[in-house]
């Protein structure tokens, strides 16, 4: 022990930063703060500091190459002791990472933290926020699977929409005309080289404010921020009632930061690293691309909205985010910043929050993708084919073998593209199921091109029979009044 | 002071030009349509009449380690002697491979449920228009195409150089 003293007084009579660092340790923090809401930044710092030392170790086998990183990455899962849990902390690792910036994001901006003076804190940490989805998104790349492969598909195609430079930024993102080789190379340069030295130091001085500026107060009614009195209630606070960060508000800091890792280290354990999925080999067409986790809810917005409205809301609406994010603390620099005089922020977040899930939820089903094998891998269910007559079986031959089930669920089988059918002959006549079948619309093809009228005949026929027992089929009043009410084509109840 | 400000000022512009024009590379390359050209995808006999089928092709523009990503996958769909058409796979909504359902003759995305006709035209879902075509010609009892770039929704006319030839 006396050792150690003894070196450690040998050191800074050089370096000179013991008080400096003793002082900044000890700094007086408001008394509420050390709360454990105020626990997700140097969490997020800690979970960084694990991805450098996991990412340093995967560097060590994985080959930024497109033609061999997907082997290497088989190599790190199968052949290298523990190469697979290495991959797994690493991968879990960044998800808890954009999940605690998130919530870091959240509380600050409850809380009200973003205010004077802290409103270039709030900034860097919004650049942080993007860097992080940035390097949540190139890590991705880096599993160099099928999912990676055409998720830059989508990337570039997104990218190529922006009017005029759209195609050069197309090259210059894949580093050539096609996703390969060159493509690997630059996002394995952003992952390890530019988007890290950029993370550091942006956390630096991001901490550096923190620590500068003091931690922000617990939000109480009625406390209001004006920049003329701010900092002298500030200081007043932390001089009259506050207690040193160490040790008394850095235990719940060290013991939230160790849970996380422990979580960690859980996951990766119990359900080990992502992928990769199938080989990155653009011939193999039989693959249906998902992004990761915190990207589904992009998935879901793309495939939600209008054709139209798409190109202009992927180009502006990022820009529009981040810009919004930007003006909040200019916007909103001086007021109130508790929670419960702030109705619409709480609001924002609830919606957010409801909006980010419903999309992910929505995402995880992927109800507008058509099941692309339902038609030869999911039968017919038989109460549908029960006690039906010939020309009705072979409508139903017809609707699995024409791909009708893709995109149509008959008793929860089958894709949601479509609406279910399982009721559809209560709902439209047989005119309309014709004219539906042949013409489309609605967002279906039409179909008279590919079903002879034979076909087609069966397959309405089939239709017909689509609906709950006792209950007759959908009538035309109109042709009913002309040619009395008999229903001479629809089939009788059964 | 000044002085040498405006001498490191000049030192890095010099320096800046050419590393500038170095990661500019792919886009100027790209220019001067050196990624697009002709090569032949395949015997006649691959692609029978009245059929759409899937051929393959290493990208004539590549480099020794891309590995499988060098190949690239297309549709060739021949429509009776001489007349062709040749799909891109990739979709023209985000470029998600989409696949050939003869039963139905539809192509479908599995993405986000674009589907197109046979003749590549627009049939349903969130695409914007029609799948992109490569340029093809017949010659010596072989299918020639010309491609060699990824097409994506912005290129002008959606395909690389130029309008496709069925337009």
């Amino acid at each position: 022990m006396r050792l150690i003293k003894q070196l450690g007084e040998w050191f800074d009579a050089r370096l000179q930063i013991g008080a400096t660092l003793r002082e900044t340790a000890e700094h007086p923090v408001p008394r509420e703060t050390a709360s454990w809401f105020y626990v997700f930044g140097s969490a997020v710092v800690v979970v960084f500091i694990l991805q450098i030392f996991s990412g340093i170790m995967l560097a060590l086998i994985y080959v930024p190459s497109a033609g061999e990183a997907w082997n290497s990455l088989q190599t790190l899962n199968h052949e290298v002791t523990l190469g697979w849990f290495a991959r797994a902390v690493h991968g879990w690792g960044s998800e808890f990472m954009v999940a605690i910036v998130l919530l870091h994001m959240v509380q600050v901006f409850w809380f009200g933290a973003y205010k004077y003076p802290r409103e270039l804190t709030w900034v860097v940490g919004v650049f942080l926020l993007v860097m992080t989805l940035g390097m949540a998104f190139t890590g991705q790349v880096l599993r160099f699977d099928q999912d990676a492969y055409w998720g830059l598909g989508i990337g570039a195609s997104i990218s190529s929409r922006v009017p005029i430079i759209g195609p050069p930024i197309v090259n210059l993102m894949l580093g050539g005309p096609i996703i390969a080789g060159a493509t690997l190379s630059r996002f394995f340069a952003l992952h390890v080289f530019v988007l890290p030295g950029l993370l550091i130091a942006f956390v630096g001085l991001h901490l550096l404010m923190v620590i500068k500026l003091g931690i922000n107060e617990w939000p109480m009614p009625g406390r209001i921020v004006r920049k003329a009195t701010y900092v002298k209630e500030y200081h007043e606070l932390t001089n009259k009632d506050g207690i040193p960060f160490v040790p008394s508000a850095v235990w719940k800091d060290l013991f939230f930061a160790a849970f996380i890792l422990l979580a960690i280290g859980a996951c990766a354990a119990y359900f080990g690293p992502f992928g990769p999925g199938g080989e990155p080999n653009p011939t193999i067409i039989q693959t249906a691309p998902k992004p990761d986790f915190f990207f589904l809810w992009i998935y879901a917005v793309l495939s939600l909205l209008p054709p139209s409205m798409e190109t202009p809301a992927l180009l502006v609406g990022p820009v529009v985010g981040i810009v919004l994010l930007l003006l909040l603390p200019f916007v909103s620099s001086e007021g109130e910043k508790s929670w419960q005089r702030r109705p619409v922020a709480v609001l924002l977040i609830l919606l957010l929050a409801v909006a980010f899930g419903t999309f992910t939820r929505r995402a995880e089903h992927a109800p507008w993708s058509p099941v692309m094998d339902a038609w030869s891998g999911k039968p017919n269910p038989p109460q549908f084919l029960r006690n039906r007559t010939a020309l009705e079986r072979q409508g139903a031959l017809v609707f699995q073998a024409k791909q009708c089930h893709n995109c149509h669920a008959l008793g929860n089988e089958g894709g949601e593209r479509g609406p279910a059918l399982d009721n559809v002959a209560v709902s439209m006549t047989r005119d309309q199921l014709i004219r539906q079948v042949i013409q489309g619309g609605g967002n279906m093809p039409a179909y008279g091109k590919n079903l002879s009228p034979a076909e087609t005949t069966a397959l309405v026929t089939f239709l017909q029979t689509l609906r709950p027992p006792g209950q007759r089929p959908a009538r035309d009043a109109a042709r009913d009044a002309a040619n009395g009410p008999a229903g001479a084509l629809s089939s009788p109840v059964r | 002071m000044k002085l040498g400000i405006l001498f490191n000022g000049i030192v890095a512009a010099i320096l800046a030009i050419p590393l500038v024009r170095y990661i500019l590379s792919p886009v100027s390359h790209g220019r001067k349509g050196a990624y697009q050209s002709w090569f032949a995808l395949g015997d006649l006999a691959q692609f029978p009449a009245g059929q759409t089928r899937l051929a393959t092709y290493k990208n004539p523009y590549v480099n020794l380690w891309d590995g499988m990503t060098g190949d690239v996958a297309c549709w060739v769909r021949h429509i009776e002697g001489a007349n062709f058409q040749v799909f891109a796979v990739n979709c023209a909504h985000l470029g998600c491979p989409v696949r050939w359902f003869p039963q139905s003759g539809l192509f479908m995305c599995p993405c986000h449920g674009g589907v197109y006709y046979q003749d590549g035209s627009r049939a349903s879902g969130p695409p914007e228009r029609g799948l992109f075509e490569h340029h093809y010609k017949v010659e010596n009892g072989k299918l020639w195409i010309k491609a060699g770039e990824m097409p994506t929704p912005g290129m002008v006319s959606g395909i690389p150089g130029g309008k496709p030839p069925c337009a």
